[in-house]
């Protein structure tokens, strides 16, 4: 069921697909299609055009530290991650539907060839087959990175990693694990990706101990965090947020690299207020940065969370012991959301050091809407907006 | 072999030694003797629940004869008799059942979840059919070390009406996973007979539609469950593709301690297949005809074999409870630091309200 609709999209746009990716002729996979609402493509209409930049990624500061940069875009960042373990570990296979050819998303172009068809494979449209395939590949020992070709997608598999990867070293006394498998899967908005292309579900599995959660910014982030997760010894969630897959490019080491899971990371210091965000959200609040400071002379600093389980308790709680007040921002829904978790931790840690109520911009409690997605989406004005509130409390 | 022990079609006897149908014996009777000791024994109150094997013993035995030690099982629950084969000793089922300290599980489960990485026993997880798709991708794993394993998964009728259970045939079948899936159809999903679970002709004839071999095999007569087995195995092996048995037994003892089966089926339908169809029986008759097993062996052999089922039962009693500690490992291969906290929360609790909590029956 989980690709109907993507698939309907392939079909619809032909099927022949560059391997650059970078192409913008956009009529080769989804993630292309919808690259023509965002800003670096034409537009058509002025409403588009008015709505269609809710941020601006801001590249990092090459890395001079792990070798070689290329340019990527981030699924290239992705694709060379998965490279890097193919190469470096025989055990390790990655599947899922599509796969083989290279992904809707272009994630694991040129892996088959050359890999070969048993390690780059397509498995039938069955996500809880998905992932209870990669949990068995894990549990005897190899290295399994399934993909999920939407985060909208992976609730049939919810039984799999809940009550089975999630619990798996737990109950079996540490006897059997699947610490080797990693589930991939595009997430979050993406301009017109409507109720079913464009969810963030974290916050689900946020609440199931026994899984890591991670969501990187950016490609060189994406390429560390995922070589992070395939090696980490427990099952993890790995969320690409699908608007940075072409719209992000950097310069990206071509070597393996790690970065550190569970730790969080200031991007910028600041003394006032606290930004608290993961993934795409994080370019929103660098862009919130600047406006606080320029027409308010409002110091920010802005953490970008990366893992959201388990999560740095302490680098946030740092940063808001300092600035006395903290907005968390994320595309899901508000309610039961995982701003409410930083939230409840922070006020139990920093109570006496709050200048004000700790705010939370995020989706409003409906599903994910299409033509609605500029109101409904935490933009820059709904963050800037809070901080003013913030600061004049 | 037909009820009275008599091999039916001489070229299907597969001409076990002496030595090897004792032992078949034995196991299935050993498990009888723990299942009814361990029933007894929630009964009154001493562990939390179970689930007892009676009636299905030949689809344990037969099954786990056939395969090699170092083939991965993926069990349902309803399979001790599997791991009993493989040399689990009583000792750590009892210490199972009880959570104690000796637990290798290290008492987090239910009594019957359990597992050991030495017999290749993965351990027992209370979802249903969840473990189809995860033995495909074990299998598959499995294929490319090409060590001539072979995975077995075990279910019920009742847990081939998953979700999962499809996943787990369609992905053995496309992937060409070296498989054998064992559907044990004991006529009863707790309450609900095979006529309410399906409609078509019972599990085995769903394998085509997957392009998968399959086999539908009595399951009350052991060597039928081995032959059957044996042939599935060297199949799964020698063509890297998955093999479907569906072994047609009875469940005669209840769902689970937690469950009275009188209320949904007679008590004579139960009687027919204890007293005049049970795996045991038929096994017994065939060595009797053999002059391997005498009255007198069945009476010694009884008393022995409660003997020893009784003496783990009583140490696994005395024994103290696994360390509080241990409920915090293995969440994560390492100790985050928010569970970490928790971890010190509970034990300063502990430490001020001691008297609230029976930490004399724990390990510290």
């Amino acid at each position: 069921m989980a690709a109907a609709v993507t698939r309907f999209f392939l079909r619809g746009a032909g099927s022949k697909v560059p391997n650059t990716g970078v192409s913008t002729r956009g009529h080769s996979s989804f993630g292309a299609t919808l690259l023509k609402l965002s800003p670096s493509c034409n537009v058509r209409t002025k409403t588009q055009r008015r709505h269609a930049a809710h941020f601006t990624f801001q590249p990092d500061p090459v890395p001079t530290q792990y070798g070689p940069t290329q340019k990527m875009n981030l699924f290239q960042s992705i694709t060379s991650a998965l490279d890097n373990t193919l190469a470096n570990d025989p055990t390790a296979v990655i599947f899922g539907e599509d796969v083989a050819f290279g992904g809707v998303f272009r994630c694991t172009v040129g892996l088959r060839d050359k890999y070969g068809k048993d390690r780059v494979f397509n498995t039938p449209l069955c996500e809880q087959g998905i992932v209870g395939f990669g949990i068995g590949v894990a549990v005897a020992g190899a290295t399994a990175v399934a993909e999920i070709q939407f985060a909208d997608y992976i609730f049939p598999a919810f039984d799999q990693i809940v009550n089975e990867a999630a619990k798996y070293r737990y109950r079996s006394g540490n006897l059997f694990d699947c610490g080797g498998l990693t589930i991939r899967a595009p997430w979050g908005c993406v301009g017109h990706g409507s109720l079913y292309h464009s969810q963030s579900p974290e916050a689900f599995f946020a609440h199931c101990p026994g899984v890591k959660i991670v969501i990187p910014r950016s490609p060189v982030q994406a390429k560390g965090l995922l070589l992070s997760c395939i090696a980490d010894k427990n099952p993890c969630i790995f969320f690409e947020p699908k608007i940075l897959y072409r719209a992000a490019v950097e310069q990206v080491p071509v070597e393996p690299y790690t970065i550190p899971l569970s730790q969080a990371e200031i991007l910028q210091e600041g003394s006032d207020v606290t930004l608290v965000a993961w993934g795409t959200q994080v370019h929103v609040m660098r862009e919130v940065a600047n406006m606080a400071q320029e027409k308010l002379g409002v110091s920010c600093e802005v953490i970008d969370l990366q893992t959201i389980l388990p999560w740095d308790t302490e680098t946030v709680c740092k940063s808001v012991v300092k600035t006395g007040r903290l907005l968390i921002s994320h595309e899901a829904p508000v309610t039961g959301g995982f701003a409410a978790e930083i939230s409840s931790t922070v006020q139990e840690e920093c109570f006496l050091n709050l200048e004000a109520p700790i705010s939370r911009v995020c989706g409003y409690d409906t599903p994910f809407p299409h033509i609605f997605e500029p109101f409904y989406i935490p933009d820059k004005w709904k963050c800037f907006d809070a901080i003013k509130r913030m600061i004049n409390y | 072999m037909d009820r009275q022990g008599n091999i039916i079609n001489p070229s299907e006897d597969p001409k076990l030694s002496k030595e090897t149908v004792l032992n078949f014996y034995q196991k299935m009777t050993l498990l009888n003797t723990m299942d009814r000791i361990l029933y007894e024994s929630q009964r009154q109150g001493r562990i939390s629940f179970y689930m007892t094997n009676y009636g299905e013993e030949g689809t344990h035995i037969g099954s786990a004869a056939a395969l090699d030690p170092s083939d991965l099982v993926f069990g349902q629950y309803r399979e001790a008799g599997v791991l009993m084969y493989r040399g689990f000793p009583l000792d750590l089922f009892m210490a199972q059942c009880y959570a104690s300290t000796d637990d290798l599980g290290k008492g987090r489960q239910m009594p019957v979840h359990y597992g050991s990485k030495d017999l290749n026993f993965v351990t027992i997880s209370s979802p249903l059919a969840t473990q189809l798709p995860q033995a495909a991708g074990a299998a598959y794993a499995i294929k490319r070390e090409n060590m001539n394993r072979v995975v077995i998964c075990y279910f019920g009728e009742g847990a081939a009406s998953e979700g999962d259970a499809h996943a787990g045939f369609n992905f053995s079948a496309t992937l060409e996973c070296p498989l054998i899936f064992f559907c044990r159809n004991n006529g009863y999903a707790i309450s609900t007979p095979t006529n309410e679970q399906y409609r078509g002709d019972g599990i085995a004839a769903r394998g085509p539609g997957y392009g998968m071999l399959s086999i539908r095999v009595d399951g009350n007569d052991v060597f039928a469950v081995y032959n059957a087995t044996k042939e599935a195995r060297r199949r799964a092996v020698a063509e890297n593709q998955p093999f479907l048995i569906e072994a047609m037994t009875y469940r005669i003892g209840h769902h689970s301690t937690s469950d009275d089966s009188s209320a949904y089926r007679s008590v004579d339908e139960v009687n027919y297949w204890d007293k005049q169809d049970h795996p045991i029986s038929r096994l017994r008759h065939y060595m009797l005809a053999h002059s391997w097993w005498s009255e007198d062996d069945e009476r010694s052999w009884r008393k022995q074999s409660r003997k020893m089922v009784m003496e783990a039962f009583e140490k696994a009693e005395k024994r103290l409870k696994p360390s509080p500690e241990l409920l915090f490992t293995d969440v994560y291969q390492e100790l985050s630091p928010s569970l970490n906290k928790q971890r010190e929360s509970m034990w300063r609790h502990l430490q001020q309200y001691k008297e609230h909590y029976q930490l004399d029956l724990y390990d510290k």
